[in-house]
């Protein structure tokens, strides 16, 4: 019998021991991962703002974005253009609900380097546009356009009518209309347990910037959360045509 | 037939999830029917949360990839790592708790998803007290599989069983590096991952839940069944083990062919596109291993239902392993991304070599677990051509709808300015997916007559006693 004739080769060696099999098949499957995900953490090349700082926001981390005073009057430190930042209590409310929502099923957040793209949706996106997206929102389907870019495209009046309901601005749309946004609020201190878990794993907010979610949530529904969300989209850096941001 | 195997092995675990794997076909292709049918007529989103596309594609996803594709394989590993080793499993109580367990997951992501609880990763969505239990279950079904192997009779490892390990070793690395995320709430938590890294996490892990889950494991089914139900030896050796260790190394790599011309780095795009190319040799050496295994039977086709199932299905397999290394070319993928093409090209592999190749399995199955024929061996034909139609009718709409729109999206008029606004590139798609929403249908309805032939059959051994029979037989054997 088979049993009693000496192993040939590595192969037959394999298909005899279940534990050196599943020790080579557990070496052979880690390659391919390691080479390809590894080095994006430590290659300067990965994220654009190593050759241009000026991507993300001087400040960030160290002062709030929106400061609420003690009467819950709030100062803006950030402008659009400034560069990059974490999301506000109010955006990042929107955007949990942008994920609730599955809106990713639909819509991408990452706009190709091609001309038509360019005439669509503007300027190709940065990693570095990305880079306090926990998780990505890139998307793998545009049954609706592209996102990525969509801020101050539209009024804020015209997002809301069109979350409300889409066809009654584009008849052909095929997107749900999404009433309940009016009805219900996000919750500021669930809120800033969020933005505390994301500090956890490196967004730089401030003690200020939780602080100040209860002020910037007061009295909005869950369609002005989703509202702030989609008009900040693509706004943070100001991006210059002249400058090659990829090789 | 043989006698003393209800005695010898555990096959109460795979009846249960051979039933189980049926009615979540019906369920995944069904939500699959609903939400085809909203983008045709978005209407029946009814206003209604828990209706939306948004909140059902997930369900979808995960019920047949998980309930019914994680059914599908549990069965048949179960089932063939006793009968290639020639002994009972390891651990019926383990094997027990991975059925409940399993079933316990998949409830609770039907309950779940439609509430808008998800981590927003595709394939990934379930949250984090979920995620850990996948991670508990699927670790109990592995050691229980490979305690079965340490325990075998015969002196080799049989082909399948080496895909079977693959796929769950893989699923381990993927499942776990993926999920890693930070809780914030009991029913929410973000990524540990952010852009560009988590992208690539996120794909990896996304290709490979195909390559390893759907294709790797569905690889151990046919190694396993298409010899046995043609009654002949695999074809060739030599290529299973190239088959084998090939796609083991090389189907890792592919993920980051998702992501071309997006913010990931160029050489990983390339890299992704590059071992695609290579990777039709062993899609195809399996392909052709599988096929020839009926050399010299061909005949078979004429009256064996289940083997046309299994023949189809690797057919579908090499159709589909050829067109994913195409797409993955940049030139090709900078049409195809984003568009339906990609969906079409999912569901060749998903109906007609994932589903294709399982269904096969489950009728081989059927007439061994129940000890009696099929209720019904025309409604098996019937459910053959179903599945073939619908799921051309499916992809052929795809292709046509998602080339089309990918040619509306870069195209120019005289003046250098764009010919078409986005939405009227979505009014053009309306036709395709209504012709996507009745190709799915003929699909499920083929699903729905299965499940009928399968309970009516499982009834029939009742009413027969074929399988009390059996199980007395072996008792006094």
């Amino acid at each position: 019998m088979a049993e009693n004739t000496p192993p040939k080769g590595l192969q037959d060696r394999l298909e005899r021991n279940i534990w050196a099999l599943l020790i080579v098949i557990a070496l052979v499957l880690s390659v391919g991962g390691l080479v390809e995900i590894v080095p994006l953490f430590y290659l300067k090349n990965t994220m654009e703002y190593n050759r241009y700082p000026e991507i993300v926001w001087s400040k960030v981390g160290q002062e709030p974005i929106v400061a609420a005073d003690a009467g819950g009057v709030l100062k803006a430190n950030w402008k659009p253009g400034d560069g990059m930042r974490p999301y506000t209590a109010l955006e990042l409310a929107g955007r949990d609900i942008y994920q609730r929502e599955g809106c990713y099923t639909c819509h991408s957040q990452m706009i190709r380097p091609f001309r038509d793209e360019k005439e669509r949706y503007g300027h190709y996106s940065l990693a570095s546009e990305s880079m306090f997206d926990h998780p990505f929102q890139w998307g793998s389907k545009r049954t609706g356009p592209d996102l990525a870019r969509v801020g101050g495209k539209y009024s804020d009046d015209w997002q809301r009518a069109h979350l409300r309901r889409p066809q009654a601005l584009v008849p052909e749309s095929v997107m749900p209309a999404y009433p309940w946004l009016d009805k219900a609020s996000p919750d500021a201190t669930s809120i800033q347990t969020h933005m505390g878990g994301l500090r956890l794993i490196g967004v730089p907010y401030t003690d200020a910037d939780i602080a100040a979610a209860p002020a910037l949530l007061q009295g909005k529904t869950e369609m002005d959360a989703v509202v702030a969300y989609l008009q900040v989209l693509g706004t943070m850096v100001k991006l210059d045509e002249g400058k090659v941001y990829r090789d | 037939m043989e006698t003393g195997l209800e005695q010898k092995y555990n096959f109460d675990v795979v009846r249960w999830f051979t039933v189980m794997a049926v009615v979540y076909l019906v369920v995944g292709a069904a939500v699959g029917v609903y939400i085809a049918s909203e983008l045709a007529w978005p209407f029946l989103n009814f206003d209604i949360p828990y209706l939306t596309f948004g909140r059902l594609r997930p369900v979808h996803t995960n019920a047949v990839i998980f309930a019914f594709g994680g059914c599908a394989l549990m069965a048949t590993a179960f089932y063939t790592v006793q009968r290639t080793c020639g002994v009972r499993l390891w651990s019926d109580k383990l094997a027990w708790f991975v059925f409940w367990g399993w079933n316990l997951i998949i409830v609770a992501a039907v309950i779940t998803l439609p509430l808008g609880i998800t981590q927003s990763k595709e394939y990934a969505e379930l949250e984090w007290p979920i995620d850990i239990l996948i991670a508990v279950v699927w670790l109990a079904f592995s050691f229980n599989f490979i305690m079965t192997l340490a325990v075998r009779k015969t002196s080799h490892i049989y082909v399948s069983n080496w895909f079977f390990l693959g796929m769950m070793v893989m699923i381990v690395y993927l499942h776990v590096v993926n999920s890693l995320a930070i809780p914030v709430g009991i029913f929410k938590s973000y990524s540990v991952f952010s852009g560009t890294q988590d992208a690539m996490i996120q794909w990896w892990w996304g290709h490979n839940a195909v390559g390893f889950y759907l294709t790797a494991g569905f690889l151990g089914m046919m190694y396993y069944f298409v010899p046995k139900q043609a009654n002949r030896p695999v074809y060739s050796y030599r290529l299973s083990v190239i088959h084998f260790w090939a796609l083991m190394f090389g189907y890792v790599w592919l993920g980051a062919h998702h992501l071309q011309y997006t913010a990931l780095p160029d050489w990983t795009g390339s890299l992704g596109a590059a071992v695609s190319i290579a990777m039709i040799i062993p899609s195809w050496g399996g392909a052709v291993n599988g096929m020839m295994t009926l050399s010299g039977a061909w005949d078979k086709l004429r009256t064996d239902y289940v083997l046309r199932f299994l023949i189809v299905a690797l057919a579908f397999y090499a159709m589909s392993t050829f067109e994913g290394p195409v797409m993955s070319l940049k030139t090709v993928n900078a049409l195809s991304h984003y568009t339906d093409w990609t969906v079409g090209h999912v569901h060749s592999g998903a109906l007609g070599w994932v589903a294709g190749v399982a269904i096969g399995s489950i009728y081989h199955l059927m007439t061994r677990l129940w000890h009696t024929e099929m209720f019904s061996e025309k409604l098996v034909n019937f459910h053959f051509w179903t599945l073939t139609i619908g799921t051309v009718v499916y992809i052929v709409a795809m292709w046509v709808s998602g080339i089309m729109q990918g040619l509306m999206w870069r195209a120019f008029d005289e003046y250098g300015a764009l010919a078409y606004t986005f939405v009227e590139t979505v009014d053009a798609m309306h036709p395709y997916y209504a012709m996507r929403a009745v190709g799915g249908g003929i699909f499920l309805f083929g699903a729905i007559v299965m499940l009928f032939n399968v309970l009516m059959t499982v009834r029939k051994s009742a009413t027969s006693g074929s399988l009390q029979k059996a199980r007395l037989a072996a008792a006094s054997a």
